[in-house]
């Protein structure tokens, strides 16, 4: 056999195990994904709360959370959006990576069941409870030329979060915006859903690895609404079991098996 | 004035410099303002990861989410403005004769690998590999490495947000040309990926020519 035709086969090799992949991630895991939470379901027990927070329009929050805690992200209005960075608390090289977690996942679509991945191949949060369904991790926070140069926004937010933990402008990486319902048409332009945010959607995002969350309540840039429509949020840091070895985020797909099962090793 | 064209004006006899990139392989170079890099797929269906820096002031770079937001849409194409995490157009799209390049798929990593095609794959060469080699060039490291551009990889994102790197539509000699709006490092890493159709499972070179200004 020549090195040509070995070279061919293992490319061959190569594509099938794509294909497979690309099956098991288009067509088998978004159908044995979770349900979304219904509005007002799945309390949190009052022993279980660590601390409370309201998170004023347009200003940030930082936020350590453990291996064993998560954070509820809750919109009373129906009105805000919510743009989180984070990095790993032990070595905070490694950060969020909205890139490798929707190239792993086969998917843009942020949802109950889904995991938010650093750039190392570990879980930095696993979204655990989600009202919404509805959030956006291609576009990005806001900036001054969204509301005029006056007005509070997320990329100055970042900044100002990020230096209070020691850390500066090129450890922001890109951010997911929680409630911010952005889709693509079929041109691949960006269209604002505002028909799928209601008073009451909340977020869980269970720690897998001990982080430090940047949280910034700023108007998403495609909310159509002028002045920007933001209202409080509430944060609420409790404590969880970790992911059990049926846990619906770490089974939900071999590759989120694979991200956990690294994610384990940090804290073996 | 620069014109857009699918078709480049620019002659390749006055190009100030040439160079061919080996598969799998980084590169760099401090273009200056007015300047155009162009960079030719020349077997095709290969991708080409690429970052750009301020020369002034590196903590100003290249960033995805910002140029997607100012476009208004997912894909970058001929006028594509590259915007900094400032907000300034750092270089834009002049010529464009695939039409189809990405921005929101990141770089592979020997990480990511892993995650995404198992373990055996770590111990693969990588684009962030490359980039980390080549920042430590200019005083950066792995912090500094951001989302990236990946141009001539076909990455369609489906209304419901399904995400799926596939076949690249570049043809051998396929190019697209960066016009430089302000003085930047660009960095380039030829990607070496061979777990998926970003390179039609073997890496290839690519030719890189750079202009003067208003000097076709």
């Amino acid at each position: 056999m020549t090195s040509l035709e070995t070279k061919r086969e293992v490319a061959e090799a190569n594509r099938r195990r794509y294909e497979e992949l690309r099956a098991a991630g288009q067509e088998a895991t978004p159908k044995a994904l979770p349900s979304a939470t219904a509005l007002g379901a799945a309390p949190i027990l009052e022993n279980a709360v660590i601390s409370r927070e309201e998170i004023p329009a347009d200003w940030y929050a930082i936020v350590r959370l453990r291996r064993g805690e998560a954070l509820r992200i809750a919109d009373p209005s129906g009105r805000s959006s919510v743009s989180v960075i984070g990095w790993r608390d032990e070595d905070t090289s490694e950060r969020i990576n909205c890139a490798d977690t929707v190239k792993v996942q086969w998917s843009a679509a942020v949802s109950k069941g889904r995991v938010i991945l650093s750039d190392m191949g570990r879980v930095l949060f696993s979204v655990i409870e989600d009202t919404s369904g509805a959030h956006d991790i291609l576009v990005g926070g806001s900036t001054p030329a969204a509301y005029g140069a006056a007005s509070r926004n997320t990329q100055e937010n970042f900044i100002a979060g990020a230096a209070k933990v020691g850390l500066g402008v090129r450890d922001i990486p890109p951010c997911v915006t929680f409630f911010a319902p952005v889709s693509l048409d079929e041109n691949g332009c960006f269209v604002w859903n505002q028909g799928r945010k209601q008073p009451g959607d909340f977020v869980d995002l269970r720690a897998e690895m001990n982080a430090i969350l940047v949280l910034s309540n700023c108007a998403h840039p495609l909310d159509p609404a002028r002045p920007s429509a933001a209202q409080p949020v509430v944060l609420v840091r409790h404590r969880i079991p970790q992911a059990a070895a049926d846990d619906p985020c770490r089974t939900g797909s071999p590759e989120a098996m694979r991200a956990f099962q690294f994610t384990d090793r940090l804290y073996a | 004035m620069t014109t857009l064209a699918a078709s480049s004006p620019r002659n390749i006899s006055s190009a100030i410099y040439t160079h061919d990139i080996l598969a799998e392989r980084p590169w760099s170079y401090v273009l200056k303002h007015g300047q155009t890099l162009r960079i030719v797929d020349s077997e095709g269906q290969q991708a080409v990861d690429a970052l750009l820096y301020c020369l002034a002031d590196p903590t100003e770079r290249y960033s995805a989410q910002d140029t997607l937001r100012t476009q208004g849409s997912a894909y970058v194409d001929l006028g594509t403005r590259l915007v900094s995490n400032k907000g300034r157009v750092m270089a834009h799209i002049t010529a464009d004769s695939c039409g189809r390049h990405d921005t929101s798929a990141g770089c592979c990593s020997c990480e990511s690998n892993a995650v995404r095609f198992g373990e055996a794959t770590k111990y693969q060469h990588a684009c962030r590999e490359n980039f980390i080699l080549e920042l430590s060039k200019y005083g950066m490291t792995k912090r500094d490495i951001v989302a990236n551009l990946n141009f001539f990889m076909n990455v369609p994102i489906d209304p419901d947000g399904k995400f799926t790197v596939v076949d690249g539509i570049s043809t051998p000699g396929n190019y697209v040309d960066i016009t430089m709006d302000l003085d930047v490092i660009f960095v380039i890493s030829n990607c070496p990926q061979v777990n998926n159709p970003c390179n039609g499972f073997n890496p290839t070179p690519i030719r890189v020519l750079i202009w003067d200004q208003d000097r076709f």
